[in-house]
């Protein structure tokens, strides 16, 4: 046990080397990939001109700016593709190459997933700039919030990997999980505040939002920008949010664990 | 022109009948078509719960976008996705060269290729939403509303399949292709708000660049009767081109194919 464990701290460098290479390799898939989390521009220009008509259950223009400027940062740098990654090597019989090698797969994918981020911060980078600058009203001059928000963010990337990681890992059980990750990306969406803040949503599913892993990948990070909390809701909200992470970590592993005894490697 | 349209028989039989062989996922589908619906409603039921009007569109006229979106997606979902992804799993294993043999053109027999029979759940839901929508009006569309409005759902269907057939071209190029159709599903994601409750620079956007609005907006419009005879023929002239275009773009793509298989 020991042993597994020193050798994956010692590959850990040259996943992540690998993961830049095949970034960079890849790019143009890549810049494809952070074209699609733009939605959430759009969504700003969409609730700014209805709030110009006067503000919207206490969302004034300026709150839906940094709102959306907020959700636009965190979900460039906790999105990833790893359920499609995983469906397609699975299909194709590539995932073979990948259980030869001596580590967990949720270790490699990790790796090359956060080889990633260096890239994905360039492009977040000028959104915390432009976020900053038009809507200081709007960001929290709180410094334990501020402290926290990267423990708050690396916490938001491991729930959604380990929620896409299962599902990729479904795919040993089903040949297309494609209808499952389009569910996963609708109640996302909503569950979220990806779509629209959470409290703007009615009582009801408000309610049931609160209860789902969902808000963890991405509400809860944009609330530590753009609000500020009691430090007893930050806590909290940080509690629930390592509940889940372990929590879900440890369903993704199971669910591969379970899948993966399944696996016939197609191909040659 | 028969032999395409047999073809199209053939392939939507062989289609029902391997979703007839799960008949369970009828449940399934069904329930998954309603819970959809009403993801898809949220967040105009929290717009139009505060506000009467956006940019001179309320709600029951939204809601009409809104259904020609379900409606629209349902051809997406059930029609051309499908058939896409066959379309890459043909490039990638090299069975694609056995399409190109057949006598028949290869982009109608790609298109035709793949269904989702059980999609229809969302084009029955997209049907109950304009019901209800003409209801809460109080006014039902006129026939010749209705025939035009019919139309566009066509001319919206075919300006989306262009679109998504330049996306497939792209694939002989790059070899891979789910990325790409994942951007335009997000993009597309857009067409469930009318385009003029963006402001200008999006609405010129998804007017000429990425024809989103032809797709929801136009046709919606014409069935509520606002749409005016320039902005009609400009919608179908429009789809016509981009028809053309696309099948341009497919023809040199399948030029410069080169076999995976040798």
């Amino acid at each position: 046990m020991k042993s597994q464990l020193s050798r994956t701290v010692r590959a850990l460098p040259t996943l992540l080397r690998i993961g830049v290479a095949e970034t960079v390799a890849y790019r143009a898939e890549f810049v494809v990939w952070i074209l699609t989390t733009t939605q959430p521009l759009i969504m700003m220009s969409l609730w700014t001109s209805v709030a110009r008509g006067g503000s919207f259950k206490g969302y004034d223009a300026d709150a839906f700016v940094a709102y959306y400027l907020a959700t636009l940062l965190v979900r460039q740098l906790t999105g990833n593709w790893v359920a499609w990654q995983m469906m397609e090597e699975i299909r194709m019989g590539t995932m073979a190459m990948r259980l030869l090698r001596p580590i967990h797969p949720f270790v490699t994918y990790t790796a090359s997933h956060l080889a990633a981020l260096p890239f994905r911060s360039i492009v977040a980078l000028p959104i915390v700039v432009i976020l900053l600058i038009t809507s200081s009203g709007g960001v929290t001059h709180d410094p334990l919030q501020l402290g926290v928000l990267p423990v708050s963010i690396a916490m938001a990337w491991l729930i959604t990997f380990a929620i896409l990681f299962a599902i990729g890992a479904l795919a040993f059980f089903l040949t297309q999980t494609m209808a499952i990750s389009t569910l996963y990306f609708g109640l996302f969406s909503l569950f979220s505040g990806y779509l629209l803040p959470l409290d703007l949503l009615p009582a009801p599913i408000a309610k049931v939002a609160a209860v789902l892993p969902f808000r963890f990948t991405l509400s809860v990070p944009v609330e530590l920008i753009t609000r500020t909390l009691p430090h007893r809701e930050v806590a909290e909200l940080l509690a629930a949010q390592a509940g889940w992470t372990v929590g879900l970590i440890v369903v993704a592993v199971w669910t591969w664990n379970a899948g993966v005894r399944r696996f016939e490697a197609v191909g040659t | 022109m028969t032999k395409y349209l047999r073809l199209v028989a053939i392939q939507l039989r062989i289609s029902v009948a391997s979703a007839m062989a799960y008949r369970a996922n009828f449940l399934i589908e069904g329930v998954m078509a309603a819970a959809w619906l009403a993801l898809t409603l949220l967040p105009l039921i929290v717009l139009y719960g505060v506000r009467q009007d956006v940019n001179g569109w309320d709600l029951s006229s939204a809601l009409v976008v809104m259904a020609y979106f379900t409606g629209l997606r349902a051809v997406l979902e059930g029609v051309i996705s499908p058939s896409l992804v066959d379309l890459v799993e043909r490039i990638r294993n090299g069975s694609f060269d056995y399409v190109l043999l057949k006598p028949v053109d290869a982009q109608a027999m790609i298109s035709a290729s793949r269904y989702e029979p059980w999609k229809a759940f969302d084009l029955i839901g997209a049907l109950a939403l304009i019901v209800y929508a003409f209801y809460r009006r109080g006014a039902a569309p006129s026939p010749a509303e209705i025939l035009l409005g019919a139309a566009l759902f066509v001319v919206g269907a075919l300006a989306m399949y262009s679109l998504w057939i330049v996306c497939a071209a792209a694939s002989f190029w790059v070899g891979r292709l789910d990325n790409l159709m994942y951007l335009l599903g997000a993009i597309f994601d857009t067409g469930r708000w009318p385009v003029m409750v963006l402001p200008g620079l999006w609405r010129f956007v998804f007017t000429f660049v990425i024809p989103i609005a032809v797709m929801t907006t136009f046709p919606a419009m014409a069935l509520l009767g606002t749409l005016n005879g320039t902005a009609a023929l400009a919608t179908i002239g429009g789809t016509l081109a981009l028809l053309a275009i696309s099948r341009l773009v497919w023809r040199s793509a399948i030029r410069s194919y080169t076999s995976a298989s040798s």
